[in-house]
Parts: C-alpha cells; structure tokens; sequence
C-alpha cells in the first residue's frame, strides 16, 4: 500500500479544517481529510494507504474529528516519531492504528510499498527491504484497543452504563 | 521522590499515596466540559455505546460557544443535538446563547474550577484552568463521553518542566508575552506529554487575567496541563465565585522535573509569533511594520477583563487605520457587562472596532471574522496555523492586546509604546 509523507508538526486544522467540523460525519470528514496541507489527498487515497509523517503529529485542536477523517478515509496506520498527546489518545480510543518510531518515520519515503503488523509493532519497507520495530503499547493501552476503543472497554468493566 | 502539583492532584484524585512519571492511573473527575463542536461528536458515541445514565449532572459543563450564534444550519442542528441532551440529564451547567461565553474564561468566572480539582474537557485548551492551580487538560470527544458516564479518565502521570519566574513585567508586556516566549524558547513539542509547572516570585507579580493566559497556551508547547500554585491573588480571585471546599496543592521541595526554565519577567519585550507556528517568535521591534488587514481582540486567550483594558488604553482617543477591520470579542457576558460600565465598549467602537457577542468565531475560521485570500490579521488567539482563520494563503501573526490595538491603529505590526 502506498505512503503519503508529511513533515513535523502536522496539526489538527490542516488534518480537518474547522470550517467542515458543522458536519462531522464520517463521509464529509474524509472528503475533506488533509486539505489543507495536500489538497489531492482526499481524492487519491486508498484503503490501506499509510501516513508517515514528523515529530508532533496531530498537535493543535482536540478535534477528534482528526483521527475520525483519517480513518474513514481507509488508512491503515498513521507512522510518526512522536503525536501530539490529545491526538494520541484520540487514535487509540476510536480504533486509529498509530506507531511511533522516529527510525520508520525517517526512512521510509513517499510511495514506498510498506506493511505492518500491529501484533508485533514491525513495520516492513518493501522497496527499501528494511524493518523497523514501533514503540510497543503500555497493556493498559493495549486493552483499550483490545476491546475496540475505550467505550467497550469501559462496558465491559462494568463502570459504564 | 517527591511530587509536583500535578502528580499530586492525580495522585489524590486516583487514590494513591504517591506516583510516579509514566505510571497510568485512573483518576476521578470533578468536571467534564464539551462544546458545541466537540459535545455532539461525544453524545453521538454515549448513545451509539447505548449508554443512559451521566456520572451526575453537576459536574457537567456544555458551553455553546464556538460556532455560536448559529453561523449556518449544520452548526445549528449540532447545537440543537447538545441542547437535548442537557435537557435529557437535567445537566446542571449548560450554557446557551444568551448566558453562555467562551468556555475557558466562563468556568473560572462561574466558580466551576478550584484548587486541587481534576477535570476534562474536550477542547485543547481546558488548560487554562491550570491558572486556578488545578490539573486540568483536553481530550476527545469519546473521552469526554466516558468521562460523562464514568467520572473517570486515564492519564499517563507527566514527568514536568519546572518554569520559574522572577522580576516584574514591564508596561504593555503581559502573560501572552510570558508564554508565546516560553513556546518561543522550547518549541511546539518542547513539553511534549509533560506539565508545565509555574513557580518563583515572580508569579505573585502576574495578575489572574495573565495566569489565565500563560495556562491557556500549555497546550501550543504540546504540554498535558500548565499549573500555577494558589497564592493570595488566587484566593482573592476565587472568594464569591467558588463556594464549595477546596484543598490546593503545593509542590514537594524535593519534586522531580525533567529540565527547568528561567524567565527573568522584567527582560520581556512585546512579543509576537509568526505564522504558522506559535514557537515562530520574535520581539516587536523585529516585525514593525508588516501590513496587516485584520485585528482580533478576544478569544479563551486574550479575551478577559484585563486584555480589553490594555487594548482600550490603546484605542483611547485614537482610530482604526483605514483598510483595517478590527474585532473585539469580549469572551463572557459579566465581561462585557464589566466593560461596559469602565467605558471600554464605548472606546472600542468610537475608535472603529466591531464588538461581538462572545464566541469562539474568528479564532478557528469559524465566523465573524474568516480573512480571505493572501490576507493577513494580528491577532490576540492562540494558534497562527496554515488555514485556521481563513484560506491557506492567510496568515495569522499573534500578540497581545496591547500590541493588536496599536497594530489596529497604525495598519500594520507595531509597538504601542511607540505610538
């Protein structure tokens, strides 16, 4: 699958733009993703595609609108050294796989076939033919997306009804 | 090893006698916030989870104030959406048009935020009320809707910069000067999954206003929260407002902090960022002169008692340049009841300037006040991003009031002890 590649501190405004958050279903958030950092993103992007990106990914806004349009518009992973911590949280409770590692991040270039496993936290470069290995998840970390985002796993614990 | 406020009032509000940097704990929450954007996106997966009940309806605060009054037919259905829900929960603290503000200078003012509380909210810059010397920071919205029916949320415990301030301001420099230097000094990510703990005697010297604003943007140095310890300003500030029990939290002698800055208050010029990052700094007599066609005054930033006070000293007696707009939005009700009766409100618009109801609007691009193509605006907001105000050719310088007012006066960037 094929590899967008934006540089440090992509925040939430260029990921969503404010002026689409009065409809915040999925089919405009993707129709409008990255617009304003890459207006041909929306149109090109396939399910399966990867976002490798800098340092800081998803700062700015708390928009969860940020993690829901990249994930609607079918990419599989976001790849970033580091995230922004409101984006982080955001990812892993509505189901958006993230992996950090600034190594993956740095090498991997724009339409470089690349796969990874979220079980092992190894991602694969099939044009460079290098592996990388993520940053692992903390198990509590893990359990929230174990159990399909934070709401489920808080059902299932019994403390919300 | 001993503790910062911060893993103090996590410690406290997870059950712990002690934690450490990293640890994830489950705290209790004493507030949960959403607005009108982010409140809708929450309720939609409360009920998409098939959840019914709220943790209690006391503790939660939904303030319509971003897209507010309606702007266009979407934004009111969304609004409509937060507005049955609180009708649904009997939610205590809703605010509609009419009695709502921006939400950051509205909770302190309303006494929803104390010393030693923990609260959410799902907006990035909740932490402003680090001011008060509580722990509180942004989320999403499906945090904010676990923490509706929960009271609960996971923190990972933040290891901390310690920010010590000494000296005193001088005239025309304030807390927007303090912390656009501090992004200015560490960067964007240069408090990355940390809290930006604020101490020295310095503190003492900065009003609340300024405390309000310096928190406020934790945030744009990528911190989890920004704090302040209580001091008499904060008791004189939060007598009247806050009438329940409150416990502050002082940082043990012996805490633990990764790195800490030293700002010497008194060394302070007027400082502004250059778009499109907030760390983009530089000192006012660095950028004198950049044309600029729109001036806002407002925002959870820059929009309290105390900012429409510098900005008006400024525009006493003086003009908005001719091809510059100039928009004050005074953020709450009670402020622009306040300033109307110093007078401001009066000066504001005999010099030129639109004044608006409170909301959030020009800040994000939202409305009343969205630049056009190539245009550029200074403004008293905390994000100068590509596209937040208008198109992606816009562009966004930021400052403090003083600053924006005498840029409005002289239809382009400039230092208004000099005017």
């Amino acid at each position: 699958m094929k590899v967008y590649k934006y540089g440090d501190n992509v925040d939430t405004d260029v990921i969503i733009p404010a002026r689409y958050l009065n409809a915040p279903d999925e089919k405009s958030l993707a129709s409008h993703c990255m617009e304003d950092i890459d207006a041909a993103f929306a149109s090109t992007v396939e399910t399966g595609d990867i976002i490798v990106a800098g340092s800081n990914f998803g700062c700015g806004s708390s928009r969860e609108h940020a993690p829901l349009a990249i994930k609607a518009c079918g990419v599989k992973c976001v790849i970033a050294p580091s995230f922004a911590r409101i984006f982080y949280r955001n990812a892993i409770n509505i189901g958006l796989p993230i992996m950090e590692s600034a190594e993956a991040a740095a090498a991997i270039q724009a339409g470089d076939t690349v796969s990874v496993d979220f079980a092992t936290g190894v991602i694969t470069d099939e044009t460079q033919g290098k592996t990388w290995q993520a940053a692992p998840f903390p198990d509590f970390v893990d359990g929230i997306i174990q159990a399909g985002g934070l709401l489920n796993s808080l059902k299932a614990r019994g403390v919300a009804k | 090893m001993g503790m910062t406020m911060t893993q103090k009032i996590l410690a406290r509000h997870a059950g712990l006698d002690h934690v450490v940097p990293g640890q994830l704990v489950e705290a209790k929450l004493d507030l949960v916030l959403g607005n009108d954007i982010t409140a809708p996106v929450a309720i939609t997966e409360f009920d998409k989870a098939g959840l019914t009940q709220v943790f209690d309806k006391d503790k939660i605060a939904l303030v319509l104030d971003h897209s507010t009054p309606c702007k266009d037919i979407k934004s009111a259905q969304l609004c409509a959406q937060a507005r049955a829900f609180a009708e649904r929960f009997d939610i205590t603290h809703f605010y509609d048009v009419g009695c709502m503000g921006v939400e950051h200078a509205l909770l302190p003012e309303q006494g929803l935020t104390a010393p030693g509380e923990c609260m959410i909210g799902a907006d990035s810059h909740t932490c402003t009320y680090g001011a008060v010397g509580m722990f509180s920071t942004g989320v999403g919205s499906t945090d904010m809707a676990a923490g509706m029916a929960t009271g609960l949320a996971w923190f990972k415990v933040p290891a901390a910069i310690k920010v010590t301030l000494k000296g005193k301001l001088q005239p025309y420099v304030s807390g927007k000067d303090v912390i656009l230097h501090l992004i200015g000094t560490i960067g964007v990510d240069g408090a990355l999954y940390k809290s930006l703990e604020f101490a020295g005697e310095g503190v003492g010297e900065l009003s609340m206003d300024d405390r309000f604003t310096i928190a406020n943007m934790a945030i744009e140095a990528g911190a989890k929260n920004g704090i302040f310890p209580v001091d008499d300003k904060t008791r004189a500030y939060l007598a009247g407002r806050v009438t329940r029990p409150w416990e502050a939290v002082e940082a043990d002698p012996d805490a633990v902090y990764d790195q800490e800055v030293v700002i010497d208050l008194s060394t302070l010029q007027p400082t502004v960022a250059l778009p499109h990052l907030p760390s983009n700094t530089r000192t006012i007599d660095q950028v004198e002169g950049t044309p600029i066609q729109q001036v806002v005054i407002g925002s959870c930033t820059n929009g309290r008692l105390d900012d429409l006070r510098q900005a008006a000293a400024v525009l006493k007696g003086r003009k908005v340049a001719k091809g510059v707009r100039c928009i004050v939005l005074p953020a709450t009700q009670q402020i622009t009841l306040d300033a109307m009766a110093e007078g401001l409100i009066q000066i504001f618009i005999e010099a030129g300037c639109a004044v608006s109801t409170p909301t959030c609007g020009p800040c994000l691009g939202g409305h009343m006040g969205v630049l056009s193509d190539n245009e550029r605006a200074i403004s008293t907001t905390n994000r100068n991003f590509v596209g937040r105000m208008g198109p992606v050719s816009s562009e966004i310088i930021l400052a403090n009031p003083a600053v924006a007012a005498a840029s409005a006066v002289a239809g382009c960037v400039a230092d208004p002890r000099k005017l």
